[in-house]
């Protein structure tokens, strides 16, 4: 029989983490095998079609579109300068004129005698992939990019907004129950990772982004905060692309929710480090969740595995995700076999978990997910 | 090299059939046989899908969700190249085995077309019909400007782009246009970075040396037959034929595995959209009735209607009730969701439940008040989703559809002309959240309160969603396909008696329907007042006669306090005497809101009474 594994987000001292760093489309790659690479490294590089500015010159000159051709002073393939004539009009001996001009740099692409237009694309774009952790190349994805390897603290969040970045940690909560606001935040925080406690406030956020820090992390975030950040409301959970200036993540959900004393407690021994984070988050299958790695991290404790390959087990620390004991942490106590009916009438597989009171309560095995220690 | 494909048996050969569809998260698989002179399901196995990393091969999932078959019927059906076919006299083997597909995304599709409300409608009827997520519609006259569209064609990465515009023998200047502006955004296909993105042009013949002139360097184009040849005539299977083709070409070949379980059917694998929507085809030519189908899922909700000839499929790609619950509360609004609650609970609270759902989708209710939450959330994403469905109107039946001229001038409203709730003969609800709803009768109240269907309806859940295992089984086998549909698949709820109206200024308590119902020599008479709804007691197989009698502001099918003579079929729910309006709406006084939805709620015994009691005293 299948095991019934609920796995928990990593928050883990010491892990190998891989990272693929691919270009959108194919290019160059700059690094080789066993290179040595930083956040800032610029791994792979490519060039994506200029923007493409289309030209109605049968309307702009006032001619059949099939009549064009007579009237462009370029030609396809020709590079043109922004403000350049690449079309002109005579009549009565050049007494009317008309012209149109390139209203970009780049090359004329195409004319058609079919529709009138013109298209001038723009320079290609560059666009650059880096490194973004500190680590080494363990592969190269010819033309693609490369695989970074690295070794160090990896801590997952629940959901988190705003892409990568890198900065040092700075834990400003002194407890995982404590609420992060914009009182605790000032100019010394420039290009750091903010750690909170239970919440992040929406004024801790705005001032967190005055004073240039690159992250937050928290426990919770109350929902219409994170639409204020944003400026819109999130409909489907694909984050990570927002043009804000501090990137958010939260461990534990919507809400105030302390922060997993676990979670709390790396965080707070990775103070001073430089980590690089991402919010990007995508619930859906091939599950993304937002990020803290902090590379060369060396755990002042020895480790105890878990072995999670046991899935829920009598004693698997697991965290409850639903109410009516959402956010509590719990032991499993018992794991009946046979389905049981809860509350809502469903039948369903449960488990008997002691809540950290010393309550024994019951939960369906999915509200639960397992604190990975 | 690879291994030579199994043939396709004739119908009549065909005793044991294997399929599976690979969903996004799990990979299904049913085994059907004939027992005796009926077809009937005999196990069903599951397992995670693996397109995604690290397995990476869709071929895993299935041929696990195809162990979990052996292990429940103690026989071989695997060998190491796939499929053991035909069914050996050993035992082993089946006679054969098809797939259909939505993992990894599905098949996600641009359409572009001349006019947004005709070429540009056709084409994404077309596309809609043969199973994609239409992600965008370009048009020429969308309202935006070429460089935005532009942006957007770049910025998409579909899998494919169906391009439309133009009748034959018309102006090819527009149609061009839009040809130019694709080869000016330069797209890119989602799956394969090194692969040109397939092209499908279907407008004007007279513009195909153009479009391959100025697409067929840059793209992988393909041309087919126009897909409105004239204003009034809609054709639309060759482009859905080469959506399909490409599919299967394009998408499927990229897709982790595909190639190797492309190998192990003779049966071209289908976007399981598509194969719902031929299952819900089967259905309603087998029960010659109109039929609406909803699969409501954690990311879509797909609505699927046929009335007459005409068969329409929307996808609402974000309303959902885990990943996209959020645009529920985005779109709905959270005091439409908060109306069908009978409690009082604050508003920042259910919109952090909301959040909590998305970002932990596999959680369930464990309290009744959650499971009322989420049966609220369902009946919004239900409603808009279907709001959502008629105005698409898609009609996209792959033969051609004569319109009158006075038709062409309405496109945007086409689709509302074919969906008539009074002609809607059943409605059929499928995914978690009514399949697993605990009592039947939550299921029964979501569709009645998201659809309001009009007269008399059959409502029916699918019990363990393998529509999309019957669609495609119905293209070899529809009598197979619609034996197990009606015993295995569909579970029957019951009748909907649902008087339209009031028409004039009825108070709630006014008359609004007497039913009476022959039970053997006995009848029986059960008048529902307006605003009342009556739940009445028919078992799953029990057929009665029925006189329903409206008062002269209802119509139950035949005007305004005409009676109707029929036939009523029980189901695990009964019959539900609807009287609460069509349009239903509900009080605007929050107090007054909660003691109407308990009073329904009570009637049709929809929760524990004591439950009930409970919200009462608190509300």
């Amino acid at each position: 029989m299948a095991h019934a594994y609920t796995p928990g987000l990593k928050v883990t001292e010491k892990a190998v983490i891989r990272k693929t760093r691919r270009l959108p489309i194919p290019g160059e790659v700059l690094v080789a095998e066993g290179d040595a690479v930083s956040p800032d490294t610029i791994v792979a590089r490519t060039k994506i079609p200029g923007n493409p500015q289309t030209l109605s010159i049968a309307n702009l000159l006032g001619v059949e579109p099939g009549d064009i051709k007579y009237f462009m002073v370029k030609n396809e393939g020709d590079r043109v300068k922004k403000g350049e004539v690449i079309a002109e009009y005579k009549a009565f001996f050049g007494l009317v004129r008309k012209t149109v001009e390139s209203p970009v740099d780049g090359t004329l692409e195409m004319i058609s005698t079919v529709t009138g237009q013109v298209t001038v694309r723009e320079d290609p774009i560059p666009i650059e992939v880096t490194g973004y952790v500190e680590g080494t190349v363990e592969s190269v994805l010819p033309r693609e990019g490369v695989v970074v390897k690295t070794e160090g603290a990896f801590i997952q969040g629940i959901f988190g907004v705003g892409g990568e970045t890198t900065g040092e940690i700075a834990v400003l909560a002194s407890d995982p129950d404590e609420v992060l606001d914009a009182g605790s935040i000032g100019p010394e925080h420039k290009g750091k990772v903010l750690v909170g406690g239970s919440l992040v406030t929406a004024g801790a956020i705005k001032k967190a982004a005055e004073v240039g820090a690159v992250g937050v992390v928290a426990g919770g975030i109350i929902d219409t905060d994170l639409i204020a950040y944003l400026g819109h409301d999130i409909g489907v959970a694909i984050t990570g692309h927002e043009d804000v200036p501090v990137t958010v993540i939260v461990t534990e959900g919507f809400g105030r929710m302390r922060m997993a004393e676990r979670t709390f407690g790396l965080l707070k021994d990775l103070s001073g480090m430089k980590a690089s984070i991402n919010g990007a988050t995508q619930i859906r299958a091939g599950v993304m969740r937002p990020e803290v790695i902090v590379p060369g991290y060396k755990p002042k404790k020895t480790l105890r595995d878990q072995d999670l390959s046991l899935g829920l087990v009598p004693g698997t620390p697991v965290r409850i995700i639903r109410q009516p004991y959402f956010g509590r942490l719990a032991v499993v106590v018992d794991l009946p076999p046979e389905l049981q009916v809860i509350e809502t009438e469903a039948k369903v597989r449960i488990l008997r978990a002691r809540l950290e009171d010393g309550t024994i309560v019951t939960i369906p095995r999915a509200n639960v997910e397992i604190i990975e220690e | 090299m690879a291994k030579e494909k199994p043939g396709l048996q004739l119908p009549e050969e065909i005793n044991s059939i294997l399929a599976t569809d690979c969903g996004s998260t799990t990979t299904k698989a049913i085994l059907i046989e004939k027992v005796g002179d009926e077809y009937r399901l005999i196990v069903r196995g599951e397992a995670p899908t693996t397109v995604e990393a690290p397995f990476e091969d869709v071929t895993m999932g299935a041929r696990n969700a195809i162990r979990e078959v052996e292990e429940l019927t103690g026989r071989k059906l695997l060998n190491e190249q796939g499929i053991i076919t035909p069914r050996q006299k050993d035992g082993s083997g089946v006679d054969i085995y098809m797939s259909t597909s939505s993992a990894g995304g599905g098949l996600q599709m641009m359409v572009a077309g001349v006019v947004k409300t005709m070429t540009a409608e056709s084409a994404t009827r077309a596309a809609l019909g043969a199973g994609a997520i239409v992600m965008d519609v370009i048009a020429v006259d969308d309202g935006r400007k070429p460089h935005e569209k532009i942006n957007r064609i770049r910025n998409l990465r579909p899998d494919m782009i169906l391009l439309s515009g133009g009748v034959d023998g018309g102006t090819i200047t527009h149609v061009a246009q839009i040809a130019e502006l694709i080869a000016a955004a330069e797209p890119k296909p989602r799956l394969g970075t090194g692969f040109k993105l397939p092209v499908i042009f279907a407008g004007n013949k007279d513009a195909r040396v153009h479009v391959r002139n100025v697409l067929g360097e840059k793209t992988d184009l393909r041309i087919v037959d126009n897909l409105r040849p004239v204003l009034e005539k809609e054709v639309l299977g060759p482009a859905r034929e080469e959506i399909h083709n490409l599919f299967m070409e394009h998408v499927m070949a990229q897709a982790p595995g595909y190639n190797k379980l492309m190998q192990w059917t003779p049966v071209p694998i289908m976007p399981t959209p598509g194969a719902v929507g031929l299952a819900m085809q089967t259905a309603a030519k087998e029960y010659n009735t109109s039929v609406i189908g909803v699969d409501i899922g954690g990311a879509t909700t797909d609505v699927f209607s046929v009335f007459g000839e005409y068969f329409n499929r929307t996808v609402s790609a974000n309303l959902g009730m885990s990943y996209s619950i959020c645009n529920v509360l985005l779109e709905a609004g959270i005091k439409n969701i908060m109306r069908w609650i009978p409690f009082a609970i604050d508003e920042a609270d259910l919109r952090n439940r909301i959040r909590n759902k998305m970002i932990r989708p596999t959680t369930i209710p464990q309290t009744l008040d959650e499971l009322v939450i989420e049966q609220a959330i369902a009946r919004e994403a239900l409603r808009l989703a279907f709001i959502h469905h008629k105005s698409l109107a898609v009609g996209l039946k792959g033969i051609k559809i004569e319109r009158t001229i006075a038709d062409t001038f309405e496109q945007t409203g086409t689709g509302q002309t074919y969906i008539n709730m009074m002609e809607l003969g059943m409605l059929i609800g499928s995914g978690g959240v009514l399949s697993h709803a605990p009592r039947r009768v939550q299921a029964a109240m979501m569709l009645l309160d998201a659809f309001q269907p009009e007269g008399m309806t059959m409502l029916a859940v699918d019990s363990i969603f393998m529509m999309p295992q019957l669609g495609i089984l119905s293209t070899i086998h529809p009598k197979a396909a619609m034996q197990v549909f009606d015993r295995d698949c569909l579970i029957k709820l019951g009748t909907s008696i649902s008087p339209k109206g009031p028409s004039g200024a009825a108070k709630p308590g006014d008359p609004c329907v007497t039913v009476k119902i022959k039970r053997g020599t006995g009848e029986e008479v059960h008048q529902v007042p307006f605003g009342a709804i009556k739940r009445v007691p028919l078992g799953v197989d029990e057929k009665v006669k029925a006189e329903i009698h409206p008062s002269r502001q209802f119509d139950v099918g035949k005007g305004n306090g005409h009676t109707v003579e029929t036939e009523l079929q029980g189901g695990v729910v009964g019959v539900l005497i609807d009287c609460r309006g069509r349009p239903l709406e509900l009080p605007q006084n929050d107090r007054e809101r909660r003691a109407k939805l308990l009073e329904w709620f009570k009637s049709v015994d929809m929760y524990p009474e004591e439950a009930l009691a409970k919200y009462a005293r608190v509300g």
